[in-house]
């Protein structure tokens, strides 16, 4: 016991799915001092309100974030490719069901 | 590669009313400024938990006890939304939690006053969570990503707060005369320190001049409390509770009210450590949190012994 | 015993428990070791509050005598309530409030289980909402057992303390009388004294897991089902029922 050190314990990111077939959302975090535990508090703290119907749950220090220095060379160059949507292409006059 | 100016960088954000999140740069006093503003907010939530916790045991119907335990949570819930947000900045809550038992960090001096009566619950629910929900309001649009999100989460779950409170203020007025004169009583004693809540006027208010320039906050003391005053002096009226400010005036000419002083020595005393509860919260708190030991060490413990046990 | 004196008397002892372990979980509010755990108490409270709350409610339907739940548990006298010894123990340190809900969770469990095949239809579906609330104390109750067990000595010996110290009021859960017979005949309720062989085998897998011992068998206390209490009921009453009492003709 002496060799153990008083914490508020690991922060764990909680994702919550609002109805089944949804993507998940980040919610917030909380502690826990295992997967159990933090899966009861996640539920305890983020489901008051019937929130949704799943719970994912990521230790904090495992999430790789993008650095914001990179921000430009990583998102600008995808800002011109207007050809990946569909609104680019001319359709001829009276074509249906495309 | 070209060298990145953060400081532009950052500037060019604010200015755009864009969101600075936890991993972009930011200077060294806006960080700090966010940890000291959301600790002491998160750590209001929690120590605010006291006073009301104080009737639990003794609501007066199934319903009533229901409500209160809920809202109590939801206090204690707005504590951990805020808690994260600073450790977003690279605080832990140990740390938080050691500085609030060490006196370097403070909460709302509000929750100093004690709880006497149930009509105290009324009236905290009403005022004191009617003058959080307007300072809170403000900061939902507050620069820093992680606690303008919170404030998204805690104004949402907040909004049936200060109606249980008011309904429970209703309920009195519209009852025997013990009850009424429970609720006159208790919102001549809380009308002030809600009014405090809003801190010094803006011409005295140490930190507004950086908080505005970084957009964290987002309208003044003075502005905020009067928007409170304007809102609850009808509602007041409407149950037949009488303003203890006998200076209270519609001035038709500015189109809102005009009050009598606040008495700005109380709320330094109270601030120094003086208030009737200062001692009694921050023991209790300290109390809590050293019985709690063991406990938060078993847990650790088990999921030591459980993550040597996997990789054996 | 007439019928309906036999169903009030199930009713207001299946009420009277939740009534009062919700007023004690309660007490932890703002006290809890962690933050998230404060909300989880909290969470059960609630849960047994508002159980409470339907259970009384029904308990006056069966009265008929015209009043409501809050009547039920704000105006009467200590001697007229029924719950279970163990629910107004005091909360004591963590490890005795978990030992005491995972005493009373498992034998909810097991009891409400079968309620669920109640032939009384109001029962019946109280039983299926509140199984899904004990089934989440059960969880609880076991996780922190076995974390608060299963550890140093320290630890170990006060979560074994707690177990042992409330040991003599689990005899009381699965106590059966003239009531419980009559229920059970018609297929109301389960008959609690079947109980106890299924508990205990439960009891001992958690308790083996968390490296604790069961208890030996001793003296059993009694008492609650003719109303007779530890005297920390009183204390609880007198807190419950302040208002009500103090203010009699008050509307809250």
């Amino acid at each position: 016991m002496e060799n153990i050190k008083d914490t508020q314990w690991p922060i764990w990111e909680v994702f919550i799915q609002s109805q089944a077939g949804t993507p998940y959302k980040h919610a917030g975090s909380v502690h826990g001092s295992d997967k159990e535990i933090a899966m009861q508090n996640a539920r305890d703290t983020y489901f008051r309100r019937n929130e949704g119907t799943s719970i994912w749950l990521v230790p904090t220090d495992c999430i790789v974030a993008s650095n914001p220095d990179d921000a430009e060379m990583f998102f600008d160059p995808s800002n011109d490719k207007a050809y990946r949507h569909p609104t680019f292409y001319t359709m001829p006059e009276g074509a249906l069901n495309i | 590669m070209e060298n990145i100016d953060h400081q532009k960088v950052f500037d060019a954000k604010i200015e755009q009313d864009a969101n600075i999140e936890a991993k972009d740069w930011m200077p060294e006093d806006y960080r700090k400024h966010l940890i000291r503003q959301i600790s002491q907010q998160a750590h209001s939530e929690v120590i605010g938990m006291q006073p009301e916790g104080n009737w639990i045991t003794r609501a007066p119907s199934l319903r009533a006890k229901k409500i209160l335990l809920a809202k109590i949570q939801d206090e204690g819930g707005h504590g951990l939304y805020l808690y994260s947000a600073a450790e977003t900045l690279g605080i832990g809550r140990d740390e938080l939690i050691k500085q609030l038992h060490d006196g370097n960090a403070k909460y709302s001096n509000i929750f100093n006053y004690p709880s006497l009566t149930w009509a105290d619950i009324g009236a905290i629910g009403w005022l004191v969570d009617g003058a959080a929900i307007v300072n809170q309001v403000s900061l939902q649009r507050t620069s820093y990503g992680p606690y303008s999100r919170a404030m998204v989460r805690i104004c949402k779950e907040e909004s049936f707060h200060q109606r249980q409170g008011y309904e429970i203020m209703a309920n009195m007025m519209a009852g025997t005369a013990d009850q009424q004169e429970m609720a006159q009583d208790a919102m001549n004693r809380w009308w002030w320190p809600a009014l405090m809540m809003f801190g010094p006027h803006d011409t005295d208010s140490p930190h507004t001049g950086n908080a505005f320039k970084w957009k964290i906050k987002r309208q003044s003391n003075d502005h905020l409390r009067q928007k409170f005053i304007d809102k609850t002096v009808q509602q007041a009226e409407v149950i037949g509770l009488k303003i203890p400010d006998n200076q209270l005036k519609w001035n038709e000419e500015k189109k809102c009210y005009d009050h009598g002083e606040i008495n700005w020595n109380e709320f330094y005393e109270v601030i120094n450590g003086n208030g009737p509860c200062n001692r009694q919260r921050l023991n209790n708190h300290i109390k809590a949190h050293e019985e709690g030991e063991w406990v938060r060490k078993a847990a650790s413990a088990y999921a030591i012994k459980q993550k040597s046990t996997v990789s054996q | 015993m007439k019928h309906q004196e036999a169903l009030l008397t199930l009713t207001l002892r299946l009420g009277d428990n939740p009534l009062v372990l919700g007023h004690r979980l309660g007490e932890w509010c703002s006290k809890a070791p962690i933050l998230e755990e404060d909300l989880a108490l909290t969470n059960m409270a609630l849960d047994m509050i508002g159980r409470a709350e339907v259970l009384l409610r029904y308990a006056a339907l069966i009265e008929g005598k015209n009043h409501t739940e809050d009547d039920l548990a704000y105006k009467r006298g200590e001697r007229k309530f029924y719950n279970h010894l163990i629910v107004e123990q005091p909360n004591g340190n963590f490890a005795f409030t978990i030992a005491r809900q995972l005493y009373v969770s498992l034998y909810e469990f097991l009891y409400y289980s079968e309620l669920m095949n109640s032939k009384d239809e109001t029962l019946s579906a109280i039983a299926h909402k509140a199984i899904k609330e004990i089934k989440y104390h059960l969880k609880h109750a076991s996780d922190w057992t076995i974390r608060l067990g299963d550890g140093t000595d320290e630890r170990h010996h006060k979560m074994q303390e707690a177990i042992n110290e409330l040991w003599m009021f689990t005899g009381e859960l699965f106590e059966s009388d003239e009531v419980d017979e009559q229920m059970s005949e018609l297929g109301i309720a389960p008959y609690p004294a079947d109980l106890i062989g299924k508990w205990k085998t439960e009891l001992i897998d958690i308790l083996s897991e968390a490296k604790l011992s069961l208890p030996e068998e001793s003296y059993m206390q009694t008492g609650s089902r003719n109303g007779i209490h530890t005297e920390y009921l009183g204390y609880i009453l007198a807190d419950m029922q302040y208002l009500q009492r103090a203010y009699p003709n008050a509307k809250w």
